[in-house]
């Protein structure tokens, strides 16, 4: 289903333009690899979704040319970070960006040191540099900046912001982030593809399905091997556990964002219930333990689906009265109404994902469009919003735990009885030969590119998790706001840092 | 105004006390090497551990329960049984200023000055949020740590202790240091989880992980577990006061 097409880096703008076609068909990743041992080569990847199938172009760098390709973010705004990544990471510096301040490595990283390029190894030491980290700002007569983080005030994840002000209302946002780089695509470079994927279920705690769920499809979809149908279903259970703890905590959380401490408590206690019922079907409370590469380690019995039904039923009129306390109150509606719009056509330039994209009315949902495991056999709608703000986000995340709990009570109808094993053994795969894998994230889609290299290793793993393209939608939807409403904006979005940083 | 009243006094009252919770059945705790083991020194579940937890030592598998991250591989892998997984969560343990070297009078005026309110400042320098979000569970009304006079702030200017979660990355460093050094003293630093207690043990060598939290700054608590169980958390934070 996807069609590669392999050009050289030269032709790359052209080649992108026209198959973006002004937004038509949009980005959804971006990613580059040293080729140089297999054919001398460096290799950008660019994925768009085109109607009902994924495309994918392969602009190669040859490794004794000029390692410079011209710049795509002109066009498509969405691949501004991702080529910043690439020039951090491989030193292929994209010609014609607006933008190259450093990224992922900070002013404590010497210049000209690529950690993903293949002749870089983790064992080298690397001295620390004492350079500046550049942060965009305005200057102007009264306008003055605030530095914020990274360590916060709130058990939050650190990041570095510095919000531009004019009296109370922020002119501009820029952010640093990669506070929590771990280097961890370069550190299981080498280790073979089983064991990686206990680093991989830690890239973040929260998404901790989704991203096994990705890098075990896209082994799969490399080796052709498919899930026993019981561990599809069982793999759809854990993953719509994972969306239900999320946004009923996000729910809650939100009125952190504006001091409403019974919203804040009834939240926590009802995610703690969900978190509860996690670890009674896991063992696990993020839900790990779960998912492995070729199926699943666990399985469930007649006792652990009456407990989570139970748990769901305890849970619905809970929840209901909860948002009632929401619907019903003017104060709360004030604060979440028109605050941190992200137009409809911003969130396309920069090909958010996810609740993010669903509340600015673009309709995404990669369990519908590219669908996955047992999804095609499963029944739910999407919720579409379209005024883009953060109540916009609130009610989709709302009317997605509906959702998501007649889709656990589907599953759990519809789960077939075990036959054999749970888990189908990996075969050794083709060394180089590569693949895709992805789903939808409680926040938005998440996508793995797997290249496996001798003895079934990892030689190359991307990993873009939903809040990579959702990040930079928070910095137009900052500004015009007043400052006291940003961690509202931000709680909206729940962007996982961990997810972004690896 | 009058439906959040209702619906507060519909509530009720949910908070536990902290050990009342029992690990459901599939917990995964704390691997235990079994008595009258019959370790034949094959080495699978060494080779198995994807954190290098475990080392054969005279002829018997021992668990670094700092780096473990409780999946299970190596009781499944062992053909003999010598290991078995429980559900015990109860795994801190005390260094630094409360450790065994220190004398009992130090260990007792620290204990006076801050444990009868402790004020803690979260610290994450390269976690995978996972222990950050059990540390706000800790905050919720079942587990209620104000109950027990701790609580979170903002500033660590105001706090007594640190708690810290993530290998040190590369990036967080200076944050560390700073952090730690604006604490005023006596404080305390808890490493929580399986990544600060041992650093790049969770995810291997890497460029941009510089160490475990105990390489950069005194470590007084660690709490292993990834992510260690809210309640993980209050036993770390009850033995250190001396409140079990």
């Amino acid at each position: 289903m996807k069609e590669y097409k392999t050009i050289p880096a030269a032709e790359l703008r052209e080649t992108a333009y026209q198959l973006y076609a002004d937004g038509k068909n949009g980005l959804m990743s971006m990613f580059a690899n040293d080729e140089r041992q297999l054919n001398g080569n460096y290799a950008i990847y660019c994925l768009f979704s085109v109607g009902k199938s994924m495309q994918v172009i392969k602009a190669v760098l040859k490794e004794k040319g000029k390692l410079e390709f011209p710049s795509i973010t002109p066009k498509i705004s969405g691949a501004a970070w991702y080529e910043r990544e690439i020039y951090d990471m491989f030193g292929l510096k994209p010609v014609g960006h607006p933008d190259l301040r450093p990224f992922a490595l900070h002013e404590n990283w010497p210049q000209g040191i690529f950690p993903l390029r293949k002749d870089f190894n983790n064992k080298t030491p690397v001295p620390t540099a004492k350079k500046e980290f550049p942060m965009a700002g305005v200057e102007g007569e009264g306008v003055f900046q605030v530095p914020v983080g990274p360590i916060h005030a709130g058990i939050i994840e650190p990041g570095h912001f510095i919000f531009s002000q004019a009296g109370e209302d922020i002119i501009r946002l820029d952010a640093k982030l990669f506070f929590l780089h771990r280097g961890i695509e370069k550190a299981i470079e080498g280790a073979p593809i089983e064991r990686a994927f206990y680093q991989v279920e830690r890239i973040s705690g929260i998404c901790t399905v989704a991203h096994s769920l990705s890098y075990c499809q896209a082994i799969e979809n490399i080796a052709g091997v498919t899930v026993p149908p019981r561990a599809q279903y069982l793999r759809a259970l854990v993953s719509e556990m994972e969306r239900l703890y999320n946004h009923v905590g996000d729910i809650g959380n939100l009125c952190a964002g504006m001091g409403f401490a019974v919203g804040i408590m009834a939240g926590a206690r009802l995610k703690e219930d969900i978190m509860r019922v996690n670890e009674a079907l896991t063992g696990h409370r993020f839900l790990r333990g779960m998912v492995v590469p070729g199926g699943v380690r666990l399985d469930i019995n007649d006792q652990l689906s009456a407990e989570i039904r139970s748990m769901l039923d305890k849970l619905i009129p809970d929840f209901n009265e909860m948002i009632e306390l929401f619907r019903g109150n003017d104060a709360y509606l004030n604060r979440v109404e028109t605050t941190g719009i992200v137009p409809r056509q911003a969130a396309l330039d920069l090909g958010v994902v996810g609740i993010g994209a669903r509340a600015s009315g673009v309709d995404v949902d990669i369990r519908r469009d590219f669908p996955y495991g047992c999804y095609s056999s499963l029944k739910f709608d999407v919720p579409i919003y379209t005024s883009g703000d953060v109540a916009a986000r609130l009610w989709v995340r709302v009317d997605e735990v509906a959702q998501t709990v007649n889709l656990i009570r589907e599953i759990l109808e519809k789960m077939p009885k075990a036959k054999g094993p749970l888990k189908a053994a990996i075969p050794v795969i083709k060394p180089y030969s590569s693949g895709f894998g992805w789903c939808e994230s409680p926040q938005g889609n998440n996508i793995h590119w797997l290249m496996v290299g001798e003895n079934n290793t990892v030689y190359r793993l991307y990993a873009r998790a939903a809040a990579y393209p959702n990040w930079p939608a928070l910095t137009v939807a900052a500004p015009g706001n007043i400052i006291p409403d940003f961690p509202l904006i931000n709680k909206s979005y729940e962007l996982s840092y961990a997810c972004v940083d690896r | 105004m009058l439906k959040v009243w209702k619906k507060v006094i519909a509530t009720g009252n949910v908070t536990e006390p902290w050990e009342k919770a029992v690990p459901p059945e599939r917990s995964r705790g704390e691997v235990v090497v079994q008595q009258n083991a019959a370790c034949k020194g094959c080495n699978l579940c060494v080779n198995v551990c994807p954190t290098n937890a475990i080392k054969l030592y005279e002829g018997s598998p021992v668990v670094n329960q700092k780096a473990c991250v409780f999946c299970g591989l190596c009781v499944d892998s062992c053909q003999e049984g010598c290991l078995k997984q429980t559900t015990n969560y109860k795994l801190a343990t005390l260094g630094g200023s409360l450790g065994e070297n220190t004398g009992s009078e130090l260990r007792n005026k620290i204990r006076r000055v801050l444990g009868r309110s402790l004020h803690i400042r979260h610290l994450d320098i390269g976690s995978c949020n996972g222990c950050d979000f059990e540390m706000n569970h800790v905050c919720n009304p079942v587990y209620d740590i104000q109950q027990y006079g701790i609580d979170f702030v903002a500033s660590p200017r105001h706090a007594d202790l640190l708690m810290v979660t993530g290998p040190v990355t590369r990036n967080s460093t200076q944050a560390l240091m700073m952090t730690y050094e604006a604490t005023p003293t006596p404080k305390l630093v808890m490493a929580l989880g399986a990544c600060a207690c041992s650093g790049d043990q969770i995810f291997g060598e890497s460029y941009a992980i510089r160490g475990a939290v105990d390489a950069f700054v005194p470590v007084d608590i660690y709490v292993p577990g990834c992510p260690p169980r809210p309640q993980a958390i209050i036993h770390g934070l009850m033995l250190a006061l001396d409140r079990m």
